[in-house]
């Protein structure tokens, strides 16, 4: 291990590689095996055209989703500590964190954006399962927290899409503190009576759905999508028993009372947008306006906040 | 029967010709200094390994079976307690116990998960892992003790929530996520006091309080060291190592300011000593609320949210 196999190499395969256009053109649906090409896929929300199954979605891809004209302001997250622990399992952390950043580009799982939805302003939280298995960590504990403190210094709502398996071991109990951390922050949200909207995609289980994942005042869920506190796997070796079909599914959440809606991915942005102006007591939008977005008028000044380039 | 661990096992071996020469001095042998001499030795070693243990010695004094438990601690410490039962919404998890008493003669609240003793006991309280109930219990509890302004202790000793298809069924995350965020809502202090196990979410729900205390060899961490190494080392068999890389012990946590204060237990572990270490732990609780005790609603509430905003923050 070295300088070149830890840094150069994965620069140059991210770079060789990146997300948007894999080299494998056609992909196979994980629900039925039908082939598809990826451009239709990607064109259609990474939703599967004919199964209709939930690809996951990158940040960026989220973000272009739910702004209008694709158009939004990258929220400067706070910094924080690098590796407290000095964890190291097979490989340093340092060195799986180091790797994380090459393969997404990202800094960490989540990201803030601020713009308009249906020309209200917004903030909204993604967190990108391709970085770490979406783990809530310092780092990512810290964005949610921004993003919801920007709520409320903006006076807008919330939405949050979680994807994660949980916790991030790496960090130990500093990444379970990220539990209680996010979840004053969700308070603060609260107080200000603005709507706080979470959107469980796949999947989303451990530590984040035992916070703010589950604290919404409204719970949406994509089609789908695991949802829940222990991993089958744990599950089933506790009671010795397999699990029911479509145990921890979407569908199986919204039977038990666990979220309000399952939204596909096609109505989702409308759906938030519906939710956002009912709650906030904004006038309807006439349908003529939705059709034709008006150009956006320029945001509030972020200081600290670039425009985001807008993906190619 | 005093059972030992593993790593006591020098221990144990001047335990045993302890108890021959006292047989021995029994039936008439002249041996008082030798037992003096043996007794000196033991307590020694005793000293010396409990002065360094590891965090994985340290994971399995905090689960040792003889450790006292919530019902020890309830049992010693509050004066007419009065276990309440249910969620009111689906049922009643004896996992985690609750109810109302009085702590050095003032109203407390007390919740927390307890293990049991014995094997009836264990399955009785589920072996401390709580379902959505318990949680839900304990969050109906720590509302009507801020309700009647009166403060809430927590006593923390889980391996976890329980991982089981009605647990899921009936919203195990949100009934954790539920509790954390009414222990944060609380206008009146909350003490918490991590007795032996506190593992992952399951504790957390129950742990977000104003003053977090520890007992000397208790664990608290993310998740156990036995279920990081199956998933980060794919190998169970290196919990060992786990152990030490998680930063799971007390004194690390308390570097990190995860924790506010350390409850010193007896040289040989709490479980050989309960009665002096419930007392300690007594002394903390009285401290950490004699420090709460001026601040209305809203300092109290700021105060521990601030508190673990600030967790982290500092750390280089």
């Amino acid at each position: 291990m070295n300088w070149i196999s830890n840094v150069v190499r994965p620069k140059i395969r991210s770079f060789l590689n990146r997300r948007e256009t894999p080299e494998n053109l056609w992909i196979k649906c994980p629900d039925t095996g039908q082939l598809v090409f990826f451009k239709d896929v990607e064109a259609n929300q990474f939703v599967i055209p004919g199964s209709n199954y939930h690809m996951r979605m990158g940040a960026n891809a989220r973000l272009k989703s739910v702004f209008d004209n694709e158009t939004w302001y990258d929220v400067a997250l706070p910094p924080v500590a690098a590796d407290p622990l000095k964890f190291r399992d097979e490989r340093k952390y340092v060195d799986r964190i180091k790797d994380a950043r090459a393969k997404t580009g990202m800094n960490d799982s989540v990201k803030v954006g601020y713009g308009k939805l249906e020309g209200s302003p917004v903030v909204v939280g993604v967190q990108d399962f391709d970085f770490m298995g979406g783990s809530l960590g310092m780092a990512a504990g810290e964005a949610v927290v921004k993003g919801l403190e920007l709520a409320v210094e903006k006076q807008t709502p919330f939405i949050m899409f979680a994807a994660s398996g949980g916790a991030r071991m790496q960090e130990g109990v500093l990444s379970l503190m990220q539990m209680p951390r996010t979840t004053v922050a969700v308070q603060m949200l609260r107080e200000i009576r603005k709507p706080y909207i979470v959107v469980l995609t796949n999947p989303t289980t451990g530590g984040v759905t035992a916070s703010y994942a589950m604290l919404g005042d409204i719970q949406i869920a994509e089609p789908g999508a695991l949802i829940g506190f222990a991993g089958a796997r744990v599950i089933e070796q506790t009671i010795r028993e397999k699990l029911p079909e479509g145990f921890q599914r979407a569908e199986y959440l919204k039977e038990h009372g666990m979220v309000d809606m399952v939204v596909h991915r096609h109505e989702m942005r409308a759906t938030l947008a519906r939710l956002c102006r009912i709650l906030c007591k904004a006038e309807a939008i006439k349908p003529a306006e939705v059709e034709q977005p008006a150009v956006t008028p320029p945001l509030l000044d972020l200081a600290e906040a670039p425009p985001a380039a807008s993906p190619p | 029967m005093r059972s030992y661990l593993d790593f006591e096992k020098p221990v144990a071996e001047l335990d045993a010709k302890l108890d021959e020469l006292r047989t021995l001095a029994a039936s008439g042998s002249d041996i008082g200094d030798e037992i003096t001499r043996v007794e000196e030795r033991a307590s020694q070693a005793l000293v010396g390994l409990y002065a360094n243990l590891t965090p994985w010695q340290k994971t399995l004094v905090a689960r040792h079976p003889q450790r006292p438990h919530l019902l020890d601690f309830v049992g010693a410490l509050i004066t007419e307690f009065t276990p309440l039962a249910g969620d009111r919404k689906f049922g009643e998890d004896e996992a985690m116990v609750g109810g109302f008493g009085r702590f050095r003669g003032e109203s407390i609240c007390v919740i927390g998960q307890e293990k049991g003793a014995t094997t009836e006991n264990r399955l009785k309280h589920n072996f401390g892992m709580a379902r959505p109930e318990g949680y839900r219990k304990a969050a109906r509890l720590m509302e009507m003790a801020d309700r009647f302004n009166i403060p809430v202790l927590s006593l923390v000793d889980t391996a976890g929530a329980y991982p089981g298809i009605g647990a899921e069924e009936r919203g195990q995350a949100e009934a954790i996520a539920r509790s954390t965020d009414v222990c944060l809502q609380l206008g009146v202090p909350n003490v918490a006091v991590i007795t032996g196990e506190g593992m992952s979410g399951g504790a957390i729900a129950i742990t977000t309080a104003s003053r977090v205390l520890m007992l000397e060899h208790a664990i608290y961490s993310v998740i156990s060291p036995e279920g990081a190494a199956s998933i980060l080392w794919r190998d169970a068999a290196k919990a060992q190592e786990a152990a030490i890389n998680m930063k799971i012990t007390a004194q690390d946590l308390l570097r990190f300011g995860v924790i506010d204060e350390i409850v010193k237990e007896p040289v040989g572990g709490a479980h050989r000593d309960p009665a002096a270490v419930i007392a300690a732990t007594g002394d903390a609780i009285a401290h950490a609320l004699d420090d709460l005790r001026n601040l209305d609603r809203d300092a109290i509430r700021t105060q521990r949210r601030q508190k673990f905003l600030e967790i982290g923050r500092k750390l280089g």
